[in-house]
């Protein structure tokens, strides 16, 4: 497929070398387990063994959910885990809505049709790393750790996790804690860890020089970015977006950008985020 | 009648106004993107057609977003026609398509009759194109903003000077938010177009309640999907009985039957559109569909079911 391709790949700028490797499939999974919190939060474990072998940290499936037209188009959702020993990947999602709700229905034995992996994922920055995640914007932020703590020490990163409530978020501290991070907390109830939000935790590991990576609602990442462009430093932000395709075609996952729109299924969901525009 | 027995492959091939289709099945502009976007998952060359996404003379950023919400059975959206120009499209898409097998129809749109001309002059004589189909559901800047698609009189005249520049096959783009389409229809028929398309998309609107606003940025945008098909079924089968040339089917086709159903009422081919967002490798399903029907149906041809329709005392 790619015969004439002679271009020396470490010229090709960080965009492009993503494009050139990019290979999505479309894969019936079994679903292997399928978990429902307190919180209604819904973990489904799946068999994919293409897309769990090509899957990055940040990248995302869509999801279609039952096989009617309504609800019609597929759910983009973030991937949480990914072992590639087993071939499977996890998705963890809240129970919001319609389609939320006929996947949380759904049971062992069933499966779910799966397009991935999509978009471009976090790349590994100046180290050490710190995630900062916030509600269900931690799931993808988990697929990370993963891999970090596969490649060097979890001693040098800082976990920063904040959620509503102790209910909420103490699932994800277990997660984070079993990979051997010490996990930092805040909820807005303070019934675990800070009382208020999760960026207030960056004041406490200042002085930091290394790379944050964040995902969770818009406020917060605003203020994770807003901190980080006080303290000059490299941040790299997750967002979401409503999208039909996740291909690159409809052109409906638009944000503004530095420069004009740019599209979170093909240039995100992971952006640098001096590419995104904020209201600082 | 000859039988068809289960070897047999039936005969999908069909002609649209010069442009010679391995079988009815076209991806609908705007939900293919440039095709590329989709090569991982289908296999481009089964397809009877390829149309990327509308073209205009300078690249346009599009609509603030948001841009698309899901409906009840369908979507809308208002993308704004965002695309990256007639210049770039040339330079930077065309090198990869023209190695596709299955015909490329550029769908082409502007906001005068002059650019609409322009683009079609610049696309005429580039290599792997082998049609161009206009939208007219663009406003007319220099009339008020008015649709060229919703005035018989404007959608002939950009017929006209699209088919004065080129002789590539000319296919017509049709907005339903008309009074009465068979008169579009027939505008451009006798303007020169070799063929029509229809439906684009049903203006519609979606209102969140909670925070009294729309869902749209836009406010207003273009709904698609299953929930427009029988409106869309209606107006290719008042269509078809009217013109002489081929019509081309669109309107949330997401199925073999969806598509029968368009040719029976007298469509020649079919588009599919928002079912590709869904379904990436929903038209190769449809194609496949379509052969089977024909088996049951034990018709050789899909030809021999176009305008079928029994809609009188037949038995």
């Amino acid at each position: 497929m790619f015969s004439v391709v002679k271009t020396d790949i470490r010229q090709i700028e960080p965009y492009s070398l993503v494009a050139f490797f990019m290979s999505e499939f479309q894969e019936n999974c079994p679903i292997e387990t399928i978990t429902r919190s307190a919180s209604d939060v819904v973990c489904i474990t799946v068999l994919a063994s293409q897309i769990a072998r090509t899957a990055c940290p940040g990248q995302f499936v869509m999801v279609r959910v039952g096989n009617g037209y309504d609800p019609l188009l597929r759910r983009p959702f973030s991937i949480h885990a990914c072992d590639q020993k087993n071939n499977s990947i996890s998705l963890l999602f809240k129970v919001v809505g319609q389609g939320t709700a006929m996947l949380a229905a759904l049971a062992p034995d069933d499966s779910l049709d799966l397009i991935g992996p999509l978009g471009k994922g976090f790349s590994f920055g100046n180290t050490p790393a710190c995630l900062v995640g916030g509600g269900m914007g931690i799931a993808p932020l988990y697929f990370l750790a993963s891999e970090l703590a596969a490649r060097e020490s979890t001693n040098d990163h800082h976990i920063l996790l904040g959620a509503r409530n102790r209910e909420e978020l103490a699932p994800f501290v277990d997660q984070f804690s079993g990979l051997g991070f010490a996990v930092q907390t805040a909820t807005d109830d303070g019934s675990l860890g800070h009382h208020g939000f999760v960026p207030d935790l960056l004041d406490a590991i200042t002085p930091f020089a290394g790379t944050i990576y964040t995902c969770g609602p818009h406020p917060m990442m605003e203020n994770v970015v807003r901190k980080c462009s006080q303290l000059s430093l490299p941040c790299q932000v997750s967002l979401e977006t409503h999208m039909a395709c996740g291909l690159g075609a409809c052109l409906g996952c638009t944000v503004a950008g530095k420069d004009g729109y740019v599209h979170v299924c093909k240039q995100g969901p992971v952006f640098p985020a001096s590419e995104v525009k904020w209201t600082l | 009648m000859d039988t068809v027995t289960a070897n047999t492959r039936p005969d999908l091939r069909v002609s649209i106004g010069g442009l010679e289709l391995a079988n009815p099945v076209m991806t609908a502009s705007g939900t293919f993107g440039y095709a590329q976007e989709f090569s991982n998952l289908l296999d481009l060359d089964q397809l009877g057609g390829i149309i990327v996404k509308g073209i205009s003379l300078e690249p346009r950023p599009g609509n603030p977003p948001p841009r698309i919400v899901e409906t009840a059975c369908g979507m809308l959206n208002a993308i704004g026609l965002e695309n990256v120009g007639v210049d770039r499209f040339i330079k930077e898409k065309m090198v990869w398509l023209a190695k596709l097998a299955s015909p490329l129809v550029v769908n082409i749109l502007g906001d005068s009759v002059e650019e609409y001309g322009e683009i079609a002059r610049r696309l005429d004589q580039v290599e792997g194109i082998s049609g161009l189909e206009i939208n007219i559901s663009c406003p007319n800047v220099k009339k008020g903003g008015v649709a060229f698609g919703t005035v018989p009189t404007m959608a002939a005249e950009v017929t006209k000077v699209v088919r004065r520049v080129t002789e590539l096959p000319l296919i017509v783009k049709l907005s339903p938010n008309v009074t009465n389409i068979v008169e579009m229809a027939k505008a451009v028929e006798g303007a020169g177009a070799d063929a029509v398309s229809l439906i684009n998309t049903l203006i519609g609107m979606a209102i969140d309640a909670k925070s009294r606003r729309p869902k749209l940025a836009n406010i207003i945008g273009g709904l698609s999907g299953p929930a427009i098909k029988p409106v869309a079924l209606r107006m290719v089968y008042q269509v078809a009985g009217s013109v002489k040339i081929p019509v081309i089917g669109i309107g949330g086709i997401s199925c073999a039957d969806d598509a029968v159903e368009f040719l029976l009422a007298g469509a020649t081919a079919i588009q599919v559109g928002t079912a590709n967002f869904y379904e990436p490798a929903v038209t190769i399903q449809i194609i496949q569909g379509m052969e089977d029907y024909l088996r049951q149906q034990g018709e050789t041809s899909i030809r021999d079911i176009i305008g079928t329709v029994r809609t009188g005392a037949e038995v």
